[in-house]
């Protein structure tokens, strides 16, 4: 830890230490590391005791895929393939209602003066830290007077309208990066505001859009409460409430199947977090300074 | 609207002119204001108004009446109010601070290393953020498992403790570890950027001056990252007193009856998710109208004390 050194990495005013970091880090993560190399491993045997397989190499576990009748756990429950299906609609219409929804507002936070702006983009910015999982009460009335309640449509809608106020946050942010002239040349050769909008603006903001969107996605997919306590009856249920079902009070239960069906479930979420890591934490960065 | 006024106008072709200036703004923002009003706004009415109402599975949608402050009264009355409120406060104060010192110390160590390694290990604490919660919540049941199965027998053993079924005896525990995990990546996120904000010349002149790594991070980098350690602060109280979904999935607030219930599980059993079957909105709505007042004040503090005033700028460049 020789202080006096020239830095190691120019350019970076902290300068890398040498092992002790690595070393306690790399500790403290263990659990972490441990936790998901066991959902992995654990699809794969009969039974797994601690880290110790009970049993040999095996893929009865995913037979949920192909043949779930033959878990008796998982008769009375819906089919797979539907449950994901209702899974991915319900990620994909959150992240499509996000993002048309929030590059709308955040462009005209970003370019337009109206009445009403400041109280509005106050209140943007408020919700964006208020708790909105105290709301899910009065959200039972409002779905029920709707007649939203136990149907997808009305789950997507308070999961879009609850990823709103960040993105809206986000979109601005992007949209005040852009340059005016960009804008003002197609402003100038009579282009309307929705047509700019559309032609000129969203192409620039094309990387803020795939990371809100993969953002919003993954809430989606990865959404528990919400079509647990609003989508009681079954048929339009998604993979999370199928988990909780399997899980149960947690005292018997057949882990090789549920960390089959877990493993299924984060699968994709895994792989997008593999491809874009660098999107997801930047805008996770810049949408925790606000 | 002070440019319009200025000129002599007559009266409707002054609204017109209003109509002409704001409908691009007005579509811009109307599906965001809609969908703001529908799940925001009127939920957060909605919250208080219930509150003072005897709506339940019973009375339906149709048949309650308003009952005062009745249901406040009966849950400061409630003998469960302080094991409840107990509860919450330990389970708050807990993970809050590991929250944050395990994200600050997160932080520190992975900027302390090549940027490669650093952005690994941030990417493996985000990891239980980015997945389903029931999955998560899966992974540390199996960890808390009774014998034979759970890790955490296995892992205590060595050191001559009794195997156990960790979710009956040591509830809170796994509670915090899970609710830990999790929210540690918050404080990881801010903290990082903050930390890499520093002019980097502060800490070459403090290297050249003979300073230690601890010195530096003592007398530096942490007088320097004081407002967003506050900011996150404040921010994870607020989200903890909310929080329980991860309680809800690995003890639902047992074992036995309260075990481990925190006020917000207990308002969401009492409306939502009970096995009476009676599901009291009114009175759940007064446990949550704590909760939505609690969280709104939070949020105008932050909003007041963190650059709010520069964040909401009017737009540099007009038409």
């Amino acid at each position: 830890m020789a202080a006096l050194d020239i830095p190691s990495s120019p350019g970076r005013g902290i300068r890398p230490l040498r092992f002790t970091p690595y070393v306690v880090l790399a500790l403290a993560s263990v659990p972490i590391f441990v936790l998901y190399a066991w959902l992995v491993y654990s699809s794969f045997f009969p039974s797994v005791h601690g880290f110790t397989p009970v049993g040999a190499f095996t893929i009865d576990n995913w037979r949920f895929l192909w043949d779930p009748a033959s878990f008796p756990q998982m008769r009375n429950r819906p089919p797979i393939i539907p449950l994901t299906i209702n899974t991915f609609l319900f990620a994909a219409a959150t992240a499509l209602i996000v993002l048309l929804v929030s590059s709308m507002a955040g462009y005209a936070f970003s370019r337009l003066r109206f009445p009403g702006r400041r109280p509005f983009l106050a209140s943007v910015l408020l919700l964006h830290s208020f708790p909105s999982v105290t709301l899910l009460i009065a959200l039972f009335v409002v779905l029920r007077s709707l007649g939203l309640y136990d149907r997808l449509v009305g789950v997507i809608l308070v999961k879009a309208a609850f990823e709103l106020p960040f993105g809206i946050w986000i979109m601005k942010g992007f949209f005040d990066t852009i340059p005016w002239d960009l804008e003002m040349s197609a402003l100038v050769d009579g282009a309307g505001r929705l047509r700019t909008w559309w032609r000129v603006m969203l192409p620039l903001v094309k990387p803020g859009l795939l990371a809100l969107g993969l953002l919003s996605f993954v809430q989606g997919w990865n959404e528990f409460l919400l079509p647990f306590v609003f989508m009681p009856s079954g048929s339009q249920q998604t993979l999370s409430t199928l988990v909780r079902g399997l899980l149960g009070e947690g005292r018997f239960v057949d882990y090789g199947l549920l960390t089959a069906v877990g493993l299924f479930y984060v699968a994709p979420v895994l792989l997008i977090f593999i491809v874009a890591q660098k999107q997801l934490m930047h805008i996770y960065a810049g949408g925790v300074k606000g | 609207m002070a440019r319009t006024a200025a000129l002599p106008v007559p009266r409707q072709s002054y609204a017109a002119a209003w109509w002409r200036t704001n409908a691009t703004a007005l579509l811009f923002m109307a599906p965001a204001a809609i969908l703001i009003a529908v799940f925001f706004l009127a939920p957060v009415v909605i919250t208080f108004a219930m509150s003072f109402t005897d709506l339940e599975t019973s009375t339906g949608l149709s048949n309650w009446t308003w009952i005062g402050p009745g249901n406040y009264q009966r849950m400061f009355r409630s003998g469960f109010t302080f094991t409840i409120l107990g509860n919450t406060l330990m389970y708050v104060g807990v993970t809050l601070a590991f929250n944050v010192l395990v994200g600050l110390g997160v932080a520190l160590l992975s900027v302390h290393m090549h940027p490669r390694s650093g952005g690994i290990f941030r990417a493996l604490w985000l990891l239980p953020r980015l997945s389903p919660s029931v999955v998560y919540a899966l992974m540390w049941t199996w960890a808390a498992a009774s014998p034979p199965f759970g890790m955490l027998n296995y892992l205590v053993k060595p050191f001559g403790l009794e195997e156990r079924f960790w979710l009956q005896t040591d509830p809170w525990l796994i509670i915090i570890l899970v609710n830990g995990f999790v929210g540690a990546s918050f404080g990881m996120l801010v903290f990082t950027s903050a930390i890499t904000a520093i002019p980097e010349d502060l800490f070459r002149a403090a290297r050249v001056d003979g300073a230690s790594a601890w010195q530096i991070v003592r007398r530096i980098t942490l007088p320097l990252i004081k407002w967003p350690i506050l900011f996150v602060l404040i921010y994870q109280t607020m989200s903890l007193f909310a929080s329980y979904e991860y309680i809800l999935l690995t003890t639902n607030g047992g074992p036995g009856l309260y075990g481990t219930e925190v006020w917000s599980l207990w308002a969401f059993h009492t409306a939502l998710s009970n096995y009476y079957g009676n599901l009291e909105f009114g009175y759940g709505a007064a446990m949550a109208a704590v909760l939505v007042l609690m969280g709104l004040a939070i949020s105008i503090v932050l909003l007041r004390v963190f650059r709010f005033g520069q964040l909401v700028a009017e737009p540099k460049v007009e038409v």
